[in-house]
């Protein structure tokens, strides 16, 4: 250790009601380094963030800084002690001037009042040296998300005192605007600064960063030298899984229904900022999954396919008609359903009962005007009590009354209800039991043997090899290839994740 | 080029645009009626709404913060009130100021505090305030009650001559120094500009490190005080305290703000906006007056249609913004050269 430890934190344990989300987790910044915080989504990478921050106060452990022992219990306080953060979106105010989000708070004076002339000039000079030509006393809202972000590191670096740390900054930007970003963490580091890199894209990870600390599941699994760590051992690091050639089970070998009518076709579907074109169809009948790490597009991919987002170029084809544009509602119109990634934001109404729930898109479908009979709603409410098997005494429970997996069955009724012909299930088994799990997965075959269609996203790759007849693989917001059959195995994938490549399987694609 | 479009851009076209408004409106008066292009009927236009540009100018800072208060014509209406009942049982001029100040600040200043500190809604926070000021105001009386204080009538009927015969009086007087003091305010101090970051985001606010629960508090404690002092003022133009004073003129206010540039959204706005949007509907009754005929409702009338449009221009305005962002390099390719890396 040549260099100057700025920033430390050992043995940093935190909870929250129900989970341990960080158990003696150590961290250490030297001066003048990039060092890259990884791991999956839940790993702990932004508990412990907040932690540093001030916004989490920790259980146990210590923060050094500098040697000091710190506390901060505030990001103001954090903030007043030299760690500045960028946060992944913006927070700055849109309609104040560039230079005054670098300078608001703590304005420069003349006899008591604001000194404009001096907070331009000021705001010039720093933003010169992160070599950003802009013009300061426009509003902010003017200027793109990138150069907001670069705007929100001025000020972070003029506040700092030596530790700089920005999650996820790189989620919004495209390539070039990630290309300067990094040419200012460069300088930044030359200049002694310490930067910590969360961000869960591997390669930009082996292009600026120094060091890695991986996290997973809240433990910490090591730190390591960016240059001598290979990108597939990052990725069993975390993953928390080493595979190799032995370790090759492959999914139940499922025929792949290729007589099947094509149901639904994206043609170089994608969206500025958040997914790539990509190429798709999905036949009758047909389980397709979606793998890659978390912010991979998976996500944004089933939301431009739902019309939750518009995607801005690309077309969609629905059996055989191509469509202008798409919104949930029309979606819904054309026989697709979509369970969210996250149920209890986007997808259960916990206040309502499970009979109210399991009808809200069935209504939908209907039309507001349409009532269904209160005798119909509960006919359709104990079928799919019963044929999902959900543990409830009574289709008129609170559905927040439920178990996770059991929540989860509600909102697969629910669609089911519309009586669907593909079914979008994003991440169906997280965060429930294992149990539940195998059920949930049991009845997603079942689903597709009825001639529904499914495209399935998860982050457990047993489960999605498990699934589905077929696999795309997505990374860094590109489709970088699709498997099936033979070659569809956990490692296949995993070593296509880590290395960014086609290795296996048949290609129809983009870069390689 | 670029320093002229970017010195009439964003949201001062909206104050150019009231100032034109103001302009044809005064233009067409004045060419239309005899006798309306004279000093005294542009003064009295400052005499007859003194109160109403303070009110309004309290009022910009709740709205560029991100809020609301329609508490302020209640409030008014209940200062005139004390007033007047504070005069009956013989008090001085100075103690009756200074009575009406302490109870626009407080009122102003608990409607802050209910607003921040359980975060509920300032429309129902100060449409509480307003039936509790106006309900205050009839419990004292329901009757008019007429000034006589001496003092009072006095400074009321004080003329101030700015040029030969025309003059202002001393509301006119404290109407420029509160704006003046307001515009400083609002540009030139931290708790101006927190204002208008709290109004921008206020989460970003937060995170940047500003008294957000501060400002807010303060926010509304001052439209509280404006209110006062408006009050103060109203109450020497009408020398009488009414319970049924002002009804409604929560919304002149408020349509002064938004004539004068002032967006209801929040973090938008210059402190001179609210005192055109007032000279504006000043002006549109001045020329209803001169006219005649027509009714008063006129005003309305007409005030709405402004309304409307002011509205959708501002509306218009913000999604060309909301267009027209500048990325970090120009004439960049959309994706294509993003390399996937083997």
């Amino acid at each position: 250790m040549d260099q100057k430890i700025v920033l430390e934190a050992s043995g940093i344990s935190k909870s929250f009601p129900g989970v341990k989300a960080l158990s003696n987790v150590s961290f250490a910044l030297r001066k003048g380094e990039i060092h890259a915080l990884m791991g999956e989504n839940g790993a702990g990478k932004s508990t412990l963030i907040k932690v540093l921050t001030g916004v989490h106060e920790r259980d146990e452990g210590e923060i050094r800084l500098s040697g000091r022992v710190i506390s901060p219990k505030s990001p103001q306080e954090a903030q007043a002690l030299g760690i500045s953060t960028v946060y992944q979106e913006v927070n700055l105010c849109p309609n104040l001037t560039v230079a005054e989000n670098i300078f608001i708070g703590r304005h420069p004076r003349k006899r008591g009042l604001i000194d404009w002339e001096t907070m331009n000039r000021e705001s010039e000079r720093l933003l010169d040296r992160l070599e950003l030509d802009v013009d300061v006393r426009q509003p902010l809202s003017h200027y793109s998300v990138a150069v907001q972000q670069m705007v929100a590191i001025a000020r972070a670096v003029d506040i700092s005192n030596g530790i700089l740390i920005l999650d996820e900054p790189t989620s919004s930007l495209d390539a070039s605007e990630v290309s300067s970003l990094f040419k200012v963490m460069r300088k930044l580091k030359q200049e002694g600064l310490g930067i910590v890199f969360v961000t869960h894209f591997l390669d930009q990870v082996y292009e600026v960063t120094d060091r890695i600390t991986v996290l997973r599941n809240g433990e910490y699994v090591g730190t390591y030298e960016t240059e001598q760590l290979t990108k597939t051992e990052l990725v069993s690091h975390m993953i928390g899984r080493e595979w190799n050639e032995t370790d090759a089970k492959a999914g139940a070998a499922k025929e792949i229904p290729t007589g099947g009518e094509i149901f639904l076709t994206a043609g170089s579907l994608g969206k500025r900022g958040s997914l790539h074109p990509i190429d798709l169809h999905i036949r009758k009948g047909e389980v397709l999954g979606l793998a890659g790490l978390l912010g991979s597009g998976r996500t944004e991919l089933a939301k431009l396919i739902f019309g939750i987002d518009k995607a801005d170029e690309g077309t969609l084809t629905i059996s055989g008609e191509q469509l202008a544009d798409m919104y949930p509602q029309k979606a819904i119109q054309k026989g697709l359903g979509f369970t969210p990634e996250d149920r209890k934001v986007a997808g259960i109404v916990g206040e309502l009962t499970i009979r109210e729930n399991i009808v809200l898109a069935l209504q939908a479908r209907k039309g507001l005007f349409s009532y269904i009979p209160l005798r119909k709603q509960k006919e359709i409410t104990q079928h799919y009590i019963d044929l999902l098997r959900i543990k409830t005494p009574s289709g008129e429970q609170k559905i927040d009354n439920l178990s996770g997996g059991n929540q989860q069955k509600v909102i697969l009724a629910r669609w089911l209800a519309t009586q669907p012909k593909l079914l979008i299930l994003d991440e169906p088994t997280r965060g429930i039991d294992v149990g539940s799990k195998a059920e949930i997965r049991k009845l997603i075959l079942d689903l597709a043997a009825t001639g529904i269609s499914i495209l399935i996203i998860s982050a457990e790759l047993e489960e999605i090899v498990q699934c589905a007849s077929r696999i795309i693989v997505l990374r860094d917001r590109i489709k970088i290839g699709e498997v099936s059959g033979e070659s569809m195995r956990e490692n296949v994938i995993m070593e296509m994740i880590a290395k960014g490549a086609e290795v296996y399987g048949d290609s129809d694609g983009i870069g390689a | 080029m670029r320093s002229l479009t970017s010195k009439i851009s964003h949201n001062n076209i909206i104050v150019l645009a009231t100032l034109l408004l103001l302009l044809v409106l005064y233009g067409s008066g004045a060419a239309l009626y005899t006798g309306f292009f004279s000093l005294q009927v542009f003064l009295n236009l400052f005499i007859d709404n003194a109160y109403l540009i303070i009110v309004a100018t309290g009022m910009a800072f709740v709205i560029i913060k991100g809020g609301i208060d329609l508490s302020v014509a209640s409030v008014v209406a209940l200062i005139s009130m004390v007033s007047a009942a504070l005069f009956r049982q013989g008090a001085s001029a100075v103690i009756v100021i200074l009575a009406s100040l302490a109870i626009g600040t407080l009122f102003g200043f608990g409607q802050g505090y209910l607003i921040q500190r359980f975060r509920l809604h300032p429309w129902i926070v100060t449409l509480a305030g307003m039936f509790l000021a106006r309900g205050i105001s009839f419990m004292i009386s329901t009757e008019s009650i007429v000034i006589d204080n001496p003092t009072f009538v006095m400074l009321s009927q004080h003329k101030i001559y700015v040029w030969e015969d025309g003059f202002i009086n001393v509301s006119v007087i404290i109407a420029a120094i509160v704006v003046v003091l307001a515009i400083l305010a609002a540009r030139y101090s931290a708790f101006g500009r927190a204002v208008y970051a709290i109004g921008g985001n206020e989460k970003s606010a937060l995170l940047m490190g500003l008294p957000v629960a501060k400002t807010t508090i303060l926010v509304y404690t001052l439209s509280g005080l404006f209110s006062a002092v408006g009050g103060i003022v109203f109450t020497l133009y009408m020398l009488s305290g009414y319970s049924l004073h002002l009804m409604g003129m929560e919304m002149d206010a408020i349509a002064a703000c938004v004539i004068g540039g002032i967006l209801l959204t929040g973090g938008f706005g210059y402190l001179i906006g609210p005192t055109l949007g007032v000279l504006c509907t000043g002006i549109i009754q001045t020329i209803i007056m001169f006219q005649g005929t027509l009714s008063s409702w006129w005003t309305k009338i007409t005030i709405g249609f402004l309304l409307f449009l002011f509205m959708a221009f501002q509306r218009l305005i913000v999604m060309r913004k909301e267009k027209s962002t500048i990325p970090i390099s120009k004439n960049q390719p959309k994706f294509e050269n993003k390399v996937v890396n083997l």
